[in-house]
């Protein structure tokens, strides 16, 4: 096991490094952020009230959208040169590879969320009336829903002629469930309405089923041609 | 002496087009072997078959032995025409990711050092930071090399390493592979510059049409006494 976790750090740290370079995908999902959080400011204006109802699930949508683009470039820059290829001859675990991009996807993701709500908070007027801790665990185990099936998606899509299109097109159906999941437990909190409980549990489950899916399934993907 | 590789009726289809049509042949170790043959002619296919990157369609790949490829890819190293490299980050920075990738050293230093001889045996400057990027392509190409023989693999596989690379350092790099085919590995070389390898290469393996229709000893296939 230690070789798998040591080429999972050691593949995640070259992916960080990659993006602190080049910055490609953080500056494109921070400006896609911003840029829908003004949108919806300006196209509703909504009372204190309201807006506990239908952040939940503005956030969620543009964390979504936003997530797409990291997820396409985490496989692009592994695309250029073929390096995926120097990766396929070595010895290495697929999954040590699959891991590192999720991980290396979750910190980016996470960084965005963590930049992206004080605008949510400060335009919409926000004040959380459920238990606010719960939010954390629902936007870590939502992230992780998003980032597993992305990175796996955006893997498989890899080599086909239109891959920016055809990752939303499989990840957003197989995503519902997540997406219902991380909207209601949030308008839950916000609102401090109803419980949720049932929530978490169910993205907890969501997250566990498509992990492991994704584990098992990673290796045909990344050696198909 | 076993067979290094052996290939029997290696079928390898792209949709209904044959890159590959029956390739049977057998490669002993120690040798350094020149494919050569017109565009199209399928010898990156077989390259990259033999590097597993390509599984067949119809027939099988024995190398070192066995036909699990994926059990010796430790043993294989591969260059490929793109250069295989993050042009972000620079030569040493690329090898000391991959010797991980191969388990050469968990231990920071030796993994550097490893890097560092091999990069000197491609005659480059293991002290350069700039990114492969910012390489010229025969930089990059000799780079390339240098991450194809980090692990000290038994099995060289070189698609077009001379590709862009001037005179002078394609004899450089010919000496090398001479000198790592007499330390006993085995190399195959795809090249259009085959003239570089005349009286360095064991073999040239003539590929047509996906199809392997001539082996000679030497370049000019008519000096070969064993043509048919």
């Amino acid at each position: 096991m230690k070789p798998f976790w040591s080429i999972t750090l050691v593949t995640l740290a070259k992916d960080i490094r990659l993006e602190w370079r080049s910055k490609d995908a953080l500056n494109a999902m921070l400006f896609f952020s911003l840029l829908v959080v003004v949108i919806f400011v300006f196209s509703f204006d909504p009372l204190a009230e309201e807006s506990r109802h239908i952040v939940g699930g503005l956030v969620w949508v543009a964390f979504l959208f936003a997530a797409v683009v990291a997820l396409n470039q985490t496989w692009a820059r592994e695309l250029r040169n073929q390096v995926l290829d120097a990766y396929r001859v070595s010895p290495a675990p697929a999954n040590a590879l699959f891991l590192a991009k999720v991980l290396g996807n979750f910190i980016m993701v996470g960084i965005l969320e963590a930049l992206m709500a004080p605008l949510f908070v400060i335009f919409y007027n926000l004040r959380v009336l459920g238990p606010a801790w719960q939010l954390i665990p629902v936007a870590l185990l939502g992230t992780w829903a998003l980032v597993v099936n992305g990175t796996f998606f955006a893997a498989m899509s890899l080599r086909t002629r239109s891959r920016e299109l055809m990752l939303p097109l499989l990840l957003f159906p197989v995503s519902i469930p997540a997406v219902l999941g991380m909207v209601a437990a949030t308008t839950n909190i916000l609102t401090g309405e109803n419980p949720a409980h049932f929530y978490i549990v169910l993205l907890l489950t969501y997250d566990v089923v498509f992990t492991t899916a994704c584990l098992a399934l990673f290796e045909t993907v990344l050696q198909a041609e | 002496m076993h067979p290094a590789v052996v290939v029997t009726g290696l079928v390898k289809q792209f949709g209904r087009f044959a890159a590959l049509r029956g390739v049977n042949a057998e490669f002993a170790p120690n040798r350094l072997y020149a494919i050569l043959g017109d565009n199209g002619a399928g010898k990156t296919t077989l390259l990259r078959a033999l590097a597993g990157l390509a599984p067949p369609t119809r027939g099988s790949i024995s190398m070192l032995g066995t036909t699990d490829l994926r059990s010796v890819c430790g043993q294989l190293g591969y260059m490929a025409h793109p250069s295989l490299l993050y042009d972000e980050m620079s030569g040493m920075e690329n090898l000391r990711y991959f010797a991980r990738l191969y388990e050469i050293s968990d231990r920071a230093q030796n993994n550097k050092d490893r890097c560092a001889d091999v990069i000197r045996a491609v005659k480059l400057d293991p002290s350069l930071t700039r990114p492969v990027g910012q390489y010229s392509q025969g930089m990059r190409q000799r780079m390339s090399l240098a991450r194809a023989i980090l692990h000290d693999p038994k099995i060289l596989l070189l698609d077009e390493p001379f590709s862009n690379v001037d005179v002078h350092s394609a004899r450089e790099m010919v000496g090398l592979l001479k000198g790592m085919r007499d330390a006993g590995k085995t190399i195959f070389v795809v090249t259009h510059q085959a003239a570089l390898l005349e009286g360095v290469a064991d073999e040239f393996v003539w590929m047509q049409a996906g199809q392997i229709v001539d082996r000679t000893k030497h370049l000019a296939r008519d000096l070969n006494p064993e043509k048919p």
